[in-house]
């Protein structure tokens, strides 16, 4: 064997000299050890997030040249709305997938949290946060149940889920009752979720510049304890780079949002919940059990994990996340109604979860990987729907581009496998 | 002969419709190493099973210390102080390898895992064992099986146990490092550790154990002080051309 150069976690312990990186001329040798690593990284099976953001420019570039009005500031603003629905409820499947599991459910979760809603709401007047409060509620414990049955049952996740796809869908139409469609307040709370804008312009240079910080604090605070503690650790040139990419990043939206309405509020709750989860999954004992059982559910058991414990957490988790993605989808279309959860989005979420990099093969992803894969199937809805291009079209490029997915999960895991063997 | 650390009587476990263990007896002391020895099949590792909570034992007693215990669980013998080195490793391929040490009683600072200081735990605690792991931040799954075994084995020593279980330890080491191991042993029985080593290897047998145990078709089929029996013995005690179990009345149903 030989070391793996993981040059996005740990440098050379080697002269540890500040600011040695960043004489002349060290950057063209940066860039190249840069290159030379990461075609390390991939033949080793970790290409990470690279093989998505290039489907994702490649969808933009195409649609672009199809039509001018692609990545106009309105654009690409409703596609930062359209995103968090579907997006929230494929960071719950990211939960699930993460052991190795999936979730069927989260679809008619989703529209029996809607219903929940909008019962409660319009036809017995509780207030809007409380009925919002219970709906969200009752995706938690749809998916407590789900996850209880389960851990105790050991009968796939799948299976159980594909019974709450349709035990949930049938208390959801006994919810509505023979209503049909029920209309939401237009300007209320829920309405509020996807039609409000930080119109001042600040407000998304202040979040940008936030993000930004953290990730620089954070990484530079880690170095400093590394350096502390004399163990290899990111050299600043690293960090700077990182922290530039991220600013870039961050920056260049808050320009094109607020050229047009502004941050949306939607997209801001999403972001944040995505951080906050990642953090969660990647920095915490829950989170790292939850990763433990994706590598070997005997060997977390052996390791005096509570396997039952985390597998019931993370269906709840998943039905929570459903339930808050079906309140953001409700609230675009200001109505819930019996087909609300239903159709393609159970299929989108899944597809986001995995087109973003998370593997079916459990204990490989990130909640990053959902926003990536719901940017990349709703840019291909939004374009298709500019250019006036059939739904045929649409669905078929979508499946293409999830099976080109998985073959990329697949054979990144088989190359690592075929390395250790090395 | 002084209260061992942990004694099993008459321990029984079933698979389904296969006895798998039937009346076992053994005691395992600090600071000695005890072989247990067996054909495949002989119920070695399902013994191991029984002692780390894996596959609780269906029926009989275990003694801590002299006062008696219940393994139940994983969890309960961690408590007590009991590590494993599993035959298969039990490890999660895709946590790297600082994930894989602190599985289950992580660092935490803030209420955040502390990666900075499990790392440097797991560097100190590799370095002791062995020179051949570099990168710790891959997943376990990309690392040569022999560093998987490391991995393993320096897992089992990072909550400082007290005694420890060795199911064929060195079974995909090269020689250095199986020396590397053995070693190891030897030192931890100085510090008083008590270990059982299951090896097919009865060079490494004879070198390092103090007793030996032999199973036989899921029963004891005696026990041997190491340094005085001979091969022979040991051997023809394994192959069952010698039957000098404690035996109990051939109707064993009868309860």
């Amino acid at each position: 064997m030989h070391d793996m150069a993981d040059n996005t976690r740990a440098a050379p312990p080697a002269p540890p000299g500040p600011g040695r990186r960043l004489r002349a001329g060290a950057a063209g040798r940066a860039v190249a050890g840069w290159a030379a690593s990461f075609r390390h990284r991939l033949r080793a099976g970790e290409a990470g997030s690279l093989p998505v953001l290039l489907v994702l420019a490649l969808v933009w570039i195409v649609f672009q040249s199809l039509n001018q009005n692609f990545l106009s500031p309105r654009n690409l603003s409703n596609l930062g709305v359209d995103i968090v629905g579907t997006g929230l409820i494929a960071v719950g499947v990211v939960f699930v997938l993460l052991i190795g599991e999936l979730d069927l459910s989260v679809g008619s979760v989703s529209g029996l949290a809607a219903a929940v809603f909008a019962v409660l709401n319009v036809y017995h007047g509780v207030p809007e946060w409380l009925a919002l409060v219970v709906a969200v509620l009752a995706g938690t414990a749809a998916g407590t149940v789900q996850g209880f049955s389960f851990a105790r049952t050991r009968v796939p996740a799948f299976v159980v889920t594909l019974a709450g796809l349709l035990t949930w869908n049938g208390v959801m139409l006994a919810v509505l009752g023979t209503s049909g469609t029920v209309n939401l307040d237009e300007n209320g709370l829920v309405a509020m979720l996807t039609n409000y804008y930080f119109t001042d312009d600040a407000v998304a240079y202040a979040v940008a510049a936030l993000a930004t910080g953290a990730v620089f604090l954070s990484s530079y605070l880690e170095r400093r304890r590394r350096l502390a503690v004399g163990m290899p650790h990111r050299s600043l040139h690293d960090i700077m780079v990182r922290t530039a990419g991220v600013a870039v990043l961050a920056f260049a939206t808050a320009y094109v949002l607020d050229r047009f309405q502004g941050l949306p509020l939607a997209l801001l709750i999403f972001l944040v919940l995505v951080a906050g989860l990642d953090v969660l999954l990647r920095r915490t004992h829950y989170g790292r059990q939850v990763y433990a059982l994706g590598g070997s559910v005997e060997a977390a058991r052996r390791a005096s994990l509570s396997v039952a414990r985390v597998q019931t957490a993370v269906l709840a988790a998943s039905g929570t996340l459903a339930a808050c993605g079906g309140m953001f989808l409700a609230s675009r279309i200001t109505s819930v109604s019996q087909s609300s959860g239903s159709g393609v989005l159970l299929l989108n979420a899944v597809a986001a979860a995995v087109i973003g990099g998370t593997s079916l093969f459990g204990g490989r992803g990130t909640t990053w990987s959902a926003v990536l894969g719901i940017l990349v199937i709703q840019s291909i809805a939004s374009g298709m729907a500019l250019t006036d291009t059939p739904t045929a079209v649409q669905l078929v490029i979508t499946g293409g581009v999830l099976f080109a997915a998985v073959v990329i999960d697949s054979l990144s895991r088989r190359s690592q496998e075929a390395h250790g063997r090395a | 002969m002084p209260t061992p650390l942990l004694a099993l009587h008459g321990v029984w476990k079933r698979f389904g419709v296969v006895e798998v263990l039937k009346d076992i007896e053994l005691e395992i002391h600090a600071g000695q190493v005890l072989a247990l020895l067996g054909d495949n099949g002989a119920g070695k590792s399902t013994l191991v099973k029984v002692i780390s909570g894996v596959a609780p034992a269906d029926r009989g007693a275990l003694e801590w210390e002299g006062r008696p215990v219940q393994i139940r669980r994983p969890h309960d013998a961690r408590d007590l102080g009991i590590a494993t080195v599993f035959q298969d490793l039990a490890l999660c391929g895709n946590l790297d390898v600082v994930g894989n040490l602190f599985l289950g009683r992580e660092i935490r600072r803030f209420g955040l895992l502390d990666e900075v200081e499990m790392e440097r735990r797991s560097r100190q605690l590799l370095e002791r064992l062995t020179r051949g792991i570099r990168d710790l931040r891959g997943p376990v799954v990309s690392l040569s099986s022999g560093q998987r075994q490391t991995v393993a084995i320096a897992r089992s020593l990072l909550g400082d146990p007290r005694v420890l279980l060795l199911d064929e330890p060195t079974a995909a080491l090269g020689f250095e490092q199986t020396t590397e191991v053995l070693d190891l042993v030897d030192r931890l029985r100085d510090q008083g550790v008590g270990v059982l080593l299951i090896s097919h290897n009865l060079g490494d047998v004879k070198a390092l154990a103090d007793r030996a145990a032999v199973l036989r078709l899921g029963r004891n089929n005696g026990f041997f002080d190491v340094n005085t029996a001979s091969q022979e013995a040991i051997i023809s005690s394994i192959t069952g051309a010698t039957e000098n179990g404690p035996r109990r009345t051939a109707h064993h149903e009868a309860r």
